[in-house]
């Protein structure tokens, strides 16, 4: 909301400077994030909060003045030149605005305009660029005259972008007096809460500021000064659902006329953000911006006609089927059942508390004005401005709930404003139709609800001293205060929210900055720590520490960006996902099942920036449960890479690239981590990987994940490059469960191993884990380890084999192995492979 | 003593040349064959001792001893020189074997945890140390646990703060912030005292630019117990931010308003960048808004299990991405989940 300064110091006395004032109204709880100026010079120094914009007006340079005569220009028709008096000399102006030609050529004005007027070397912003260039005024010759000095436009002064004519002030503004003196201002941007509706007004922040300062807050008078006959038989009020409805309040206003608003209102309009109208819409629009009322004004002859000349009766109801009404936007709109309206007996009027029909509309013919101040079901108001998307500056106040008394205040103070600036009589009296008056609520709170909340001591007299600055009525009764909430709040509850309701109350009056910080002492709960983040921790710090780069993508992805792993035609039936009711794009409709499918793609928008690439990513996938509401949220790991096996230096060039058993390894390393010993990894088949180049990892019956190397046909529907691309994709939760929780150490030999190799040539199809199980189950517990350290293919060998090397490592706990202990060991294996497998094991020379 | 035989004067002879000659030796070569004139089976020294029967017998053991005297000096003067030789050698090998030192060293692979994963674990790190411990729940929620049991209904005007995902199914929604794990958190331990850390993955419906994101990370604090105070969320939160952003960062609470507490408040710390004096980074303010929070409202309480009478709390909730962006000055949060390693390297 915009706050005007000089109209908030018509409610209170503020002497505090701007920043301070800022200040204040921050830790009010209403946030000033920056304050526009206008004529003001910006206060210096840092550490405000806040931020200042505008121009000054130098009170030498920029001053009020009055203009006599506006003559012809004697080379242009579209300049004319003002006889001006600046309060010192008098002085021949030139000036183009086009609200000055209807007095041209009338000689010495009956009633001289006053205007805002810029002397030499004045810094303002130019008039004929776009957006706000500062200028200085320069003495030059327009046409043959002689020009030094100006007539200024709004735009011209910061006020707003219009620069159609020049300002013309009210005839009170007292020439030579400097602009700044005169209409210098300062606009606060400030930031309402859903909570402080009863702020978003001027005098709903005077209050406040009231409160703060410890001043009187200065209302305006609302005594009717009604001269007219009684309105009680020009209308009446039925009221269907007071529920909806709680209160509705005309006046009358004969005998309007239409005008321009005096130019301190529109000054002042426009500085709170709208634009001014005519003086009825504005008085309106003003009486909602001071006292938060939105009031909405019918043209009583329309209501007339369309009752037959019979007394008018406003209705209010819900919306029939089908109903619909032209609003005064010009949009004709189908209206929802739940939609409140104001009607009379030709049908809907306008949409209650939200906008009005485009045909009870007031206009520039308008003479005699009905002026509705109403209450409206705040929550009603919510759901007709979510389903008819319509938002006002009206139902912006009511869908936060205001106070069924401001309906009444603002009707009295409307109508006087509108009788002050269009002319006409003010009916006597009002209709108000208030069928169950709002109770507001009494709130019961102690010294130690204060004490037990806010942490700060405070007898029953100190709280309802401050809640009493705030308008509460308070008693007290030993240490309790009896606090009734202020007749123009909604946001006070009851019972036990109202007992926070009023202890929020007094914690911002107190000043959140008086409340001294202290440390909890509060009992400590049992430390549970947390095994998820426990295991996350140590799978990112391994997978980091084995040089892989961690990535954190978006969840919400499309089925097509997953059936990319899948080769083009063989991609299996779209599974069901947990999909976005409102995406913002196609793109993110659904979450993710598949972390492979991120990090591949992560991998993909790095590879050409990156000669090598080994990325990660751990989190959930989201999986939807026929059984359940929400959907599982299983824990992924995956991993993709793909590029050179090591980086390239200036001295060696690789050209080794990463392999299916790279990514082997750092599974193999990762499981270690995590001291999971019973694993096996056996060739498998995914229509993601290449048929000979995947394999499934399992710990005893549980299958963990897959790993592989893309398929060909999978890597075609990414923009990778020539090397494969290795990914892996791991149950976490899984994983993490088969992780024993504890493990222990194997002392350290005292007696030397005994290693030997082995050499055996295979038949192909046989596989490294076949020939290591018939090793080590044959080896016992003499044989301690058993590595593969050699492959070798070659016309020696034999098609269709290979030779294979292994040494076995044998150690015994208590004594030195002897060379025959050895040697029946190895020869029961060698039995034993030759056996089983049918391999050759190559004699030792 | 007898006159000096002839003999000895000989030798006497012999090791001066022989010490002159070494003393002109440069290189292992001829040092050697130095050697093998002067020390060596055959060599001159040696043939004093066949040659001793041409002395007078009386003389035989002196001369003898002469002999072994020289053969000795001249053994010790070999030694020194073939050392100074090799260390000469050493030092030429050497200076030849001089390195480019400013060459670029070999490139390790080093990886990298994700800048928001060191975010997160600094703040948990912290928290932890006060006894808040990592709580995690759903990042797809019921509408009841994000909104409806956090005291904001349907159609309440604070549900404009948040712009929520829907998802198809009907009451499920992608999480607007980690609160409704407050209740689920109050749910499971009531009536426990509680102190959490609940962080992580938030969704909110905007249109993404560079200051505006649909999924980011939330951390919340929640304590609730007895006699939990607004001054013990205050001296909580400062002792964070102290952590968090220096021992001698300046703080504020200015209120400010979240359905789920009461009072609720947002907290600033002076400027880091700028020291208060107002900069870009700060908008000019000279603040910086680092998190909200509030003292648990008394219907999250009774929703949670607890008698609002009786027992209090607070809660806040910072955002890490902010975080990350003040600190190391990023200028688009799409960086976050955008996975360009050329960004992700420089952490
Ligand atoms: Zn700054």
């Amino acid at each position: 909301m915009e706050l005007v300064y000089s109209w908030l110091k018509e409610y209170v006395d503020v002497d505090l400077p701007i920043v301070d004032l800022a200040h204040a109204l921050t830790m009010l709880g209403m946030e000033v994030e920056n304050v526009r100026l206008l004529g003001y010079p910006k206060p210096d120094g840092g550490n405000t909060g806040i931020s200042f914009h505008g121009l000054e007006w130098d009170p030498e340079k920029f001053v009020v003045a009055r203009v006599d005569e506006v003559m012809a220009h004697p080379n242009a028709d579209r300049l004319v030149l003002c006889r001006l008096f600046d309060g010192k000399d008098e002085l021949s102006v030139l000036t183009g605005a086009p609200n000055l030609y209807p007095y041209k050529g009338k000689g010495p004005l009956a009633q001289p305009l006053k205007v805002a007027y810029a002397r030499e070397a004045a810094k303002l912003y130019d008039g004929h660029k776009s957006g706000q260039e500062l200028t200085t005024l320069k003495r030059l010759k327009i046409r043959g005259v002689e020009s030094f000095s100006m007539i200024c436009s709004e735009k011209e002064l910061g006020i707003s972008e219009e620069h159609e004519g020049v300002i013309i002030l009210d005839s009170t503004a007292p020439e030579g007096t400097p602009l700044v003196e005169y209409m210098g201002d300062a606009v606060f941007e400030i930031a309402i809460l859903p909570n402080m509706v009863h702020c978003a007004n001027v005098i709903g922040v005077a209050r406040e500021v009231a409160a703060y300062l410890k001043k009187p807050l200065k209302f305006p008078d609302t005594t009717l000064l009604s001269k007219g006959p009684s309105i009680t038989d020009k209308i009446s009020i039925k009221i269907i659902n007071a529920d909806l409805n709680p209160r509705f309040v005309v006046g009358l206003l004969q005998g309007v006329k239409a005008q321009p608003s005096p130019y301190w209102v529109q000054y002042r309009l426009q500085l709170a953000g709208m634009r001014p109208i005519n003086s009825i819409v504005d008085a309106t629009n003003y009486v909602m911006l001071e006292a938060g009322e939105p009031l909405h004004a019918f043209d009583y002859d329309v209501l007339l006609k369309r009752a037959g000349g019979e007394t008018p009766k406003i209705i209010t109801r819900t919306a029939r089927k089908g109903e619909k009404l032209t609003t005064l936007d010009d949009v004709e709109r189908e209206l929802d059942d739940f939609t409140e309206l104001v009607c009379d007996s030709a049908g809907a009027l306008s949409i209650a508390g939200v906008m009005g029909g485009l045909e009870s509309e007031v206009t520039d013919q308008t003479t005699n004005v009905l002026l509705e101040g109403a209450s409206w079901n705040f929550i009603n108001i919510r759901k007709t401005v979510a389903s008819q998307r319509l938002n006002s500056e009206a139902s912006y106040r009511f869908s936060r709930n205001v106070h069924p008394a401001l309906a009444e205040t603002g009707v009295r103070i409307g109508l006087q404003r509108m009788a002050a600036w269009s002319g006409g009589t003010i009916a006597e009296g009002l209709v108000d139709e208030y069928p169950t008056p709002r109770v507001d609520p009494i709130i019961v709170i102690s010294e130690s609800d204060v004490e037990r909340i806010l942490g700060i001591q405070l007898k029953a007299k100190e709280i309802a001293v401050l809640l009493e600055r705030l308008d509460f009525v308070c008693t007290i009764e030993n240490d309790l205060v009896n606090a009734q909430s202020p007749a123009y709040r909604t946001d006070i509850g009851k019972d036990v929210i109202g007992k926070a309701d009023v202890i929020e109350e007094v914690a911002r009056l107190f000043g959140f900055e008086n409340i001294p910080p202290t440390r909890l002492q509060a009992e400590l709960p049992p430390q549970r720590g947390n095994r998820s983040e426990e295991r996350d921790r140590l799978i990112q710090d391994t997978l980091a520490n084995l040089g892989l780069q961690e990535v954190i993508s978006y969840r919400l992805t499309s089925p097509e960006s997953e059936l990319r792993l899948y080769p083009a035609g063989s991609e299996p039936e779209v599974p069901q996902y947990v999909e976005i009711q409102n995406p913002i794009a196609v793109e993110k409709r659904v979450l993710r099942r598949s972390l492979i499918a991120s990090v591949v793609e992560a991998l993909e928008r790095n590879i050409r920036h990156q000669e090598r690439l080994l990325l990660f990513e751990i989190g959930p996938v989201f999986l939807p449960n026929k059984d359940e509401l929400l959907p599982d949220e299983p824990a992924r790991l995956a991993i993709a890479l793909s590029g050179l096996r090591h980086p390239n230096t200036w001295d060696q060039k690789g050209i080794q690239l990463l392999d299916f058993f790279d990514l082997k390894g750092i599974l193999e390393a990762l499981l270690d981590a995590l001291h999971i010993k019973e694993y096996v990894f056996t060739a498998d088949t995914h229509p993601s990987f290449h048929p000979g180049k995947c394999a499934l990892l399992s710990i005893g019956e549980d299958q963990i994940g897959w790993m592989g190397e893309l398929h060909p046909k999978v890597k075609e529907n990414y923009s990778f490059l020539e090397a494969p691309v290795l990914a892996a994709e791991i149950d976490l939760d899984m994983l993490f469960t088969l992780s024993p929780k504890d493990f222990v150490t194997t002392p350290l030999a005292a007696y030397p191993p005994v290693i030997e190799d082995l050499a055996m040539i295979v038949p192909e199809g046989t596989t490294s884990a076949e020939i290591e199980k018939v090793i080590l189950s044959t080896g016992g517990i003499l044989l301690k380890q058993v590595n593969l350290f050699d492959i070798f293919r070659g016309e020696q060998i034999g098609a269709g084999n290979k030779s294979m090397a292994y040494r076995l490592t044998y150690q015994a706990p208590n004594r030195t192995l002897t060379d025959n202990d050895v040697g029946k060991l190895r020869i029961r294996i060698i039995n034993q492979l030759e056996k089983e497998l049918g391999v050759i094991v190559r004699k030792a020379d | 003593m007898s006159e000096k035989s002839g003999l000895i004067q000989e030798l006497e002879a012999l090791q001066a040349k022989a010490e002159l000659e070494l003393k002109n030796i440069q290189d292992s070569a001829a040092l050697q064959s130095w050697r093998a004139e002067y020390l060596s089976r055959s060599a001159e020294v040696m043939s004093f001792f066949k040659r001793l029967p041409e002395a007078p017998i009386e003389d035989r053991p002196r001369i003898g001893q002469f002999a072994n005297q020289v053969k000795t000096i001249l053994e010790t003067q070999f030694e020194k020189k073939e050392s100074a030789i090799k260390q000469a050698d050493l030092d030429a090998n050497l200076q030849n074997e001089r390195l480019d030192v400013t060459l670029p060293g070999r490139e390790t692979t080093r990886g990298r945890l994700h800048i928001q994963t060191l975010v997160l674990r600094e703040i948990y790190r912290i928290f932890a140390e006060m006894g808040f411990q990592v709580y995690r729940s759903p990042e797809v929620e019921t509408d009841e646990n994000n909104f409806e049991l956090l005291n904001i209904p349907a159609y309440h005007p604070a549900r404009d703060l948040w712009d929520t995902f829907y998802t198809t199914k009907p009451g499920v929604i992608m999480r607007t912030h980690t609160s409704p794990g407050q209740v689920r958190a109050m749910r499971e331990f009531a009536p426990e005292p509680i102190r959490v850390t609940l962080p992580g993955m938030c969704y909110r419906y905007e249109q993404i630019d560079a200051s505006h994101e649909i999924q980011f990370n939330q951390v919340e604090l929640l304590a609730v117990g007895k006699n939990i105070t607004f001054g013990d969320m205050k001296g909580t939160l400062e002792e964070f931010a102290k952590r968090m952003y220096g021992e001698s960062v300046r703080t504020r609470i200015r209120p400010s308003y979240f359905p789920f507490v009461e009072p609720g408040g947002e907290m600033d710390v002076e400027c880091f960048v700028c020291g208060g004096k107002g900069c870009s980074v700060c908008g000019g303010k000279g603040w910086l808004e680092i998190l909200g929070c509030g003292m648990v409202h008394p219907v999250v309480l009774r929703n949670g299990g607890y008698d609002p009478e009786v027992y209090s709390g607070f809660a806040a909730g910072l955002g890490p991405e902010r975080i990350s962006m003040l600190r190391y000055r990023i200028d688009d949060i799409r960086n976050f989940w955008g996975n360009d390693v050329r960004f992700l390297e420089q952490f």
